[in-house]
């Protein structure tokens, strides 16, 4: 169990891989995440399911090499097993009773809003997508989201495909046409689902953004993973991992997620000494 | 031996790791007793007709009966005896809270100190591994019919391996990636070595139970399916309370705050504390502040120490006397150095502008009218707030039912404080085929009340299944 059975390379640092996880498979819904650790020492760390096939039991997680782990999980190939993967986790996203929705995926995020945007494709929704990244070649997903959009809209930060914008900028101007879209979905870096819920807010739609906190255990057991919506404190794992974007307390979650820094270049300088050898 | 020697009021002492030595390692504090230190201690025990102590112990332990095989030698039997009541002696030995338990009624306390019922139990226990492979019991006839247990804490693991030695299929499902409970991800190294609790979990492995780590029950699988479609004929839960509780006070969410269980979670589970040769990280404070007054405090504050923090406050909002922690605990945190600050409360935490802890707000208390517990309630002294400069806080002040599992059974009766209603005999539930018991039910306990559960609920499965299918 647990075997990587498919390995994509997207770019130097965006990979994806398809598991042999067959109970997981069977549950999982978009919106959903798991919690895998690579080996004995290794940290458990949470990625969203980016597809699922349950016919042929496995998983698909794409994810973008930042530290030691993710860069350990990249250089694993076909064939190699996980110690663990613990799923699905988190709540699924709400995908039924939708007329018109608008989904953003910023850089890795492409990944997770697919089987959202086919979930609300397949509920019946018509559903407009804007996809984004920082250049072409981090540009993930793109005939993926193409098939469940009715209208696919991308950009890039430095102009080098399509139009030369951040995600924000043709998502206000869909707001300001068309005011029959019932929800925005953004998954992204913090900053940018920061900036899609401020692009909303003045409209009133309804936007759901996906968090991705530190976790540890990933079931709500040591709160790790608090953040802020509105007044309340919430636990990422287990009462989202989507949030109202419109009451998240963006600049608590960034912070949050700078906490290790120090840690975490300390580790990845380890592993690359290791490597090197 | 003379009767003198026999009614020797101190009893023996473990040898242990100095406080200044101890500090800088994770290792076990006490070293155990030696085969002549045991025996000298059981000679203390004068065998009593009517042993009070065996009224103190939740699962009823032979103690005179394995005390006196001790005297003889026969270090072996006297771990079988006890196996007969409690399956883990070596967990037990180290982590009941003796003092309020079987040690607390002993004959011997009224004129000295009670016999060391605790480390003779560790004795033993650790005696029997040491000499190798443990001999595997005789299993009965298979039954043909399966329970699935919910959690691989000490509940969970006493319950299976009670039903696997009746013939029963036993799986247990265990959230984590390691089973064991709060005695993997709790209680810490130095004060439970992660080797014995393997160790029984190895065992019952070997019984032929099936142990399936990293399976979140209610997400992965739910206990209606486990009952219906995997064939299961009944569902015992045992999960434990491990919801972390906070102070809902302002700047809780600052970088460096942690719960008692994140903390202690990173450092046994995942040996943050061998890190970066283990990926997990873990803050190290240079002055830390770890709230509460029961075990997880104790356990908490002296892994910051461990970890290399210079300065370790231990926060109480009531006075010495009212610490529910085992007393070798806080003995041995005082010896290591902690500060105790008694009659003392937060108010708020106070964050420099990179949302990183920076000091603490605190608030003096004085005890006023006794509370439902029967202890004195303390009240906050008006105007005594005073700030302590802190860079990282535990909170450990008690946990709650973590509602993941249980909001997945809507049938499944809890009661006001979200725990599960069942009865304590028998562990039966409002739902048929599904039992439950240990910290689940009662709310955070000990150890050996949890396997007494576990112990008793294996038993009320097995004549349900037998007699009624219920
Ligand atoms: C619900 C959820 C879903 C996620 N889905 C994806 C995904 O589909 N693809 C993807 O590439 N990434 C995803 N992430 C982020 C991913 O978990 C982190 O990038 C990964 O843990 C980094 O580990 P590392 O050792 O490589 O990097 P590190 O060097 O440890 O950390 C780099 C950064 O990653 C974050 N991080 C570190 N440890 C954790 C942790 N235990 N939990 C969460 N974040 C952490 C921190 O912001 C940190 O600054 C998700 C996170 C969450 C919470
Ligand atoms: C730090 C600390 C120190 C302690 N010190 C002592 C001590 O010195 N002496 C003493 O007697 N007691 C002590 N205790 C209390 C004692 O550990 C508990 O009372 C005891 O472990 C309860 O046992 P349990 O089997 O009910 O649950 P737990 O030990 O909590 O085990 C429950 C298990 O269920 C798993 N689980 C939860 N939800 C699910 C799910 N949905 N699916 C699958 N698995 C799930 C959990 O991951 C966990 O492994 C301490 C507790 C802590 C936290
Ligand atoms: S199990 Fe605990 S209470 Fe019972 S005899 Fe042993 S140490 Fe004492
Ligand atoms: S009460 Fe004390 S002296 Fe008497 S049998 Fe028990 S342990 Fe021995
Ligand atoms: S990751 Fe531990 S509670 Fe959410």
């Amino acid at each position: 169990m647990f075997a990587i059975i498919k390995k994509e390379v997207f770019s130097p640092e965006v990979k994806l891989i398809e598991v042999d996880a067959p109970a997981i498979a069977a549950k999982a819904r978009p919106g959903q995440f798991v919690v895998l650790r690579i080996a004995e020492e290794g940290e458990r760390i949470p990625l969203t399911i980016a597809d699922f096939d349950r016919e042929k039991g496995i998983i698909t997680m794409v994810f973008q090499e930042v530290g030691k782990s993710t860069v350990y999980l990249g250089a694993l190939k076909e064939g190699d097993k996980l110690a663990n993967l613990i799923g699905p986790l988190g709540n699924p996203t709400e995908i039924e009773g939708y007329k018109k929705v608008l989904c953003v995926g910023g850089g890795i995020g492409i990944a997770p809003i697919f089987p959202i945007a086919r979930g609300f494709k397949e509920a019946g929704a018509e559903v407009i997508s804007i996809i984004g990244a920082r250049t072409k070649e981090l540009l993930i997903f793109e005939e993926r989201m193409n098939k469940v959009s009715d209208r696919l809209i991308i950009t890039t930060d430095d102009g080098s495909y399509e139009r030369k914008a951040l995600v924000t900028e043709p998502l206000k101007e869909i707001l300001e046409e068309d005011s029959s879209i019932e929800k925005v979905v953004a998954i992204g870096p913090p900053i940018m689902m920061k900036f899609v819920a401020k692009t909303t807010q003045p409209f009133g739609i309804k936007t759901i953004v996906s968090l991705n906190s530190i976790m540890v255990d990933g079931t709500g057991m040591c709160g790790a993973c608090r953040l802020e919506e509105g007044e309340e404190t919430k636990f990422c794992c287990v009462d989202g991992p989507e949030f109202d974007g419109h009451k998240v307390n963006f600049d608590l979650l960034i912070s949050r997620l700078n906490m290790y820094l120090d840690e975490e270049k300390a580790s990845l300088e380890a592993y690359r000494k290791v490597e090197d050898k | 031996m003379s009767a003198d020697e026999k009614t020797k009021k101190s009893r023996v002492r473990m040898k242990e790791q100095t406080p200044e030595g101890r500090i800088r390692n994770f290792n076990e504090v006490p070293f155990g007793y030696t085969p002549e230190q045991a025996v000298e201690e059981a000679g203390r025990c004068i065998q009593c007709k009517r042993p009070q102590c065996v009224d103190g112990c939740p699962v009823e332990v032979d103690i005179p009966g394995f005390i006196s095989l001790i005297k003889e030698n026969k270090f072996i039997e006297s771990a079988h005896k006890i196996k007969e009541k409690n399956s883990l002696p070596a967990v037990c030995g180290r982590v009941c809270p003796q003092e309020e338990q079987c040690e607390v009624l002993c004959v011997q306390g009224k004129k000295g100190e009670p016999v060391a019922i605790g480390t003779l139990e560790r004795f033993v226990a650790d005696y029997e591994a040491e000499q190798g492979e443990l001999e595997l019991p005789k299993l009965p006839p298979k039954l043909g019919r399966k329970v699935a247990v919910v959690g691989s804490g000490p509940a969970g693991l006493t319950v299976a391996s009670d039903l696997i030695l009746l013939g029963y299929d036993v799986t247990v499902y265990e959230a984590l990636h390691k089973s064991g409970g709060v005695l993997v991800y709790g209680i810490p190294e130095f004060r439970l070595p992660k080797v014995i609790v393997q160790r029984e979990v190895d065992y019952i492995s070997k019984l032929g139970v099936e142990v399936v780590c990293g399976a979140v029950i209610g997400k992965m699988l739910t206990v209606e399916e486990l009952l219906n479609e995997k064939g299961y004929s009944a569902v015992f839960i045992a999960s434990g309370a491990g919801l972390p509780l906070f102070f809902g006070i302002p700047g809780e969410n600052l970088n460096g705050v942690y719960s008692a269980n994140e903390y202690l979670t990173r450092s046994n589970l995942m040996k943050a504390y061998l890190f970066p040769q283990y990926d997990t990280p873990i803050k190290k404070g240079k002055r830390v502040a770890v709230f509460g007054g029961g075990n997880v405090a104790m356990d908490s504050a002296r892994t910051a120490l461990r970890l290399g923090s210079e300065e370790v406050h231990l926060i109480y909002r009531r006075s010495r006397k009212e610490m529910p922690a085992r007393h070798a605990e806080i003995e041995h945190a005082e010896e290591e150095g902690i500060k105790f600050n008694f009659l003392t409360n937060p108010v708020k935490f106070i964050g420099d502008d990179k949302g990183n802890l920076k000091a603490l707000e605190c608030l003096r208390m004085e005890l006023g009218e006794p509370d439902d517990s029967g202890r004195r309630r303390p009240v906050p002294i008006k105007g005594s707030e005073f700030t302590i400069d802190v860079d990282l806080a535990v909170v450990a002040i008690g946990a709650g039912p973590n509602p993941l599992l249980l909001s997945t059974i809507p049938d499944l009766e809890l009661n006001r404080r979200g725990y599960i209603v069942a009865d304590e005999e028998t562990g039966k539930t409002s739902k048929r085929r599904v039992f439950a018991g240990g910290d689940i039910v009662t709310g955070s306990a000990t150890v050996i009340l949890a396997m007494g559960a576990g112990r008793k609920a294996a038993r009320a499965i097995h004549q349900y299944l037998e007699w009624t299918n219920w």
